[in-house]
């Protein structure tokens, strides 16, 4: 039955669904995790890299090797996008001319609610003008305004969003929403964020051991000096050393069998 | 013969113009406000060609508003100015662009800080602690050069103030009548008779 109302996005089903958008959010759910968590002093993105190996050349490309799925959107945003990579791109790039925009235009940076505006607009589009496929992807917008200061949003392919003090998307988003909720304090500081952020993808990615082939990591905090939003991040060697820092980097089996 | 100026303070930022309208040699009115309140913290002094004025200052003052219902919040200063300038940027290079002067101030409730915008109608802006359009900008610049103190309390602003409104009465052949002055600071924007 369901069959009949698949192929188009606009048509609801008779039991009022649009089955395209819920296939795009399946699609998600497959993805690899990315998780966020709102501080009071900054916010913190991390995110499960699912396409590795030992051929894939990760010394150039964007930030963090490879820069698969944390973006740099704008000096005071970073996104985390969970789905169709290609989808995500074309958004990312959409998110950044929003951002230069606004900087054309209000001579500021562009408020993080209002960016995440703009692209559910786009998103929304494609739920409702056919012959289009929706975008396949959730994006978590980490970001810094003078008048609402630190924040963190979600999006989905519907064009729906919302704010959050920690979320998550993509695989196992139900099982790393239920630590989160479990372990968020408010007033939970970045230096506390960062644990906490690193010890829940440790626990929900499919694989053992974290390290910097399958993580990607970011922090945006405000300069003390300046006030000035600061965007970092981090490189493949800072990731491995901030794992290292925190009792989760990856353990050598060479190393534990010599101990043992 | 139009004149406005306006200066920052402590706190503050005040804004005057006289109101008379004039054509030719003949005056119209003595009580026309050029002085829009843009939003709760944001002042509009427009000069120039009559109709434009009026014109591009509700074009404006329109497009603020719509601003904030959208998006629940006032442009600061600052992005309102880059806003305006670009305006008039665009409407220079138009067919008939608007023969517009503006001065803005407003008070940041971010930041808390006065800000004041010196605006011509080539889309030129800067960012001034205190500033002048029309025939009254020759005598009172100097004026300012020489009395304005940007930690000056209210009062003392309002009385340089005062010294710039009389130096235009003694100077210019023609003595505006009377003028508009209004205040913009952390509680909003109020108007005052000196």
């Amino acid at each position: 039955m369901a069959r009949r109302y698949d192929s188009r996005t606009t048509i609801f089903s008779p039991e009022g669904r649009l089955y395209q958008i819920e296939y795009a959010m399946e699609a998600i759910s497959r993805a690899g995790t990315v998780l966020g968590v709102l501080a009071k002093d900054g916010v913190v993105l991390a995110a499960e890299k699912k396409v590795t190996g030992k051929l894939l050349d990760l010394s150039g490309g964007g930030y963090g090797g490879s820069g698969e799925k944390i973006y740099l959107v704008n000096r005071n945003i970073i996104a985390g996008v969970a789905g169709i990579t290609s989808d995500a791109n074309s958004l990312v790039n959409s998110a950044r001319s929003a951002a230069q925009g606004h900087l054309l235009s209000y001579d500021s940076d562009i408020p993080v609610e209002l960016l995440a505006q703009r692209i559910c607009n786009m998103k929304q589009g494609y739920t409702q003008y056919g012959g289009l496929r929706p975008f396949g992807v959730s994006l978590l917008y980490a970001g810094y305004d003078e008048q609402h200061q630190f924040q963190l949003y979600h999006s989905d392919p519907s064009g729906n969003y919302s704010g959050w003090k920690a979320t998550c998307i993509g695989a196992n988003n139900g099982t790393a929403q239920s630590l989160l909720k479990q372990e968020y304090k408010e007033d939970i500081s970045v230096k506390d964020a960062i644990g906490l952020v690193l010890r829940t993808m440790s626990k929900t990615m499919d694989s053992t051991t974290l390290g910097s082939d399958k993580l990607e990591f970011s922090v945006l905090t405000v300069d003390e000096v300046t006030k000035e939003p600061k965007a970092k991040i981090y490189k493949p060697a800072e990731i491995d050393a901030l794992l290292e820092k925190e009792g989760l980097a990856k353990k050598d089996d060479d190393t534990v069998m010599a101990a043992a | 013969m139009e004149t406005s100026f306006a200066i920052t303070g402590k706190g503050y930022t005040i804004v005057a113009s006289d109101t008379t309208a004039a054509r030719s040699i003949v005056k119209m009115k003595v009580d026309e406000d050029r002085i829009k309140v843009l939003s709760s913290h944001l002042l509009m002094a427009c000069s120039g060609e009559p109709g434009d004025t009026i014109q591009f200052s509700e074009f404006v003052e329109r497009n603020i508003r719509l601003f904030q219902i959208r998006n629940n919040y006032s442009l600061k200063p600052s992005a309102a100015a880059a806003w305006i300038r670009r305006s008039l940027a665009q409407s220079l290079r138009s067919r008939k662009p608007y023969s517009v002067n503006l001065l803005l101030g407003g008070y940041d409730t971010t930041s808390h800080r006065p800000h004041l915008y010196w605006v011509d109608y080539l889309g030129t802006m800067t960012e001034v602690p205190f500033a002048a359009h029309g025939y009254g900008s020759y005598f009172v610049l100097s004026l300012l050069d020489k009395y304005h103190d940007p930690e000056a309390p209210l009062e003392e602003g309002l009385a340089v103030l005062k010294r710039c409104m009389d130096e235009v009465a003694k100077r210019l052949i023609v003595n505006p009548s009377a003028y508009k002055i209004k205040i913009v600071d952390k509680d909003g924007v109020r108007e005052i008779e000196l």
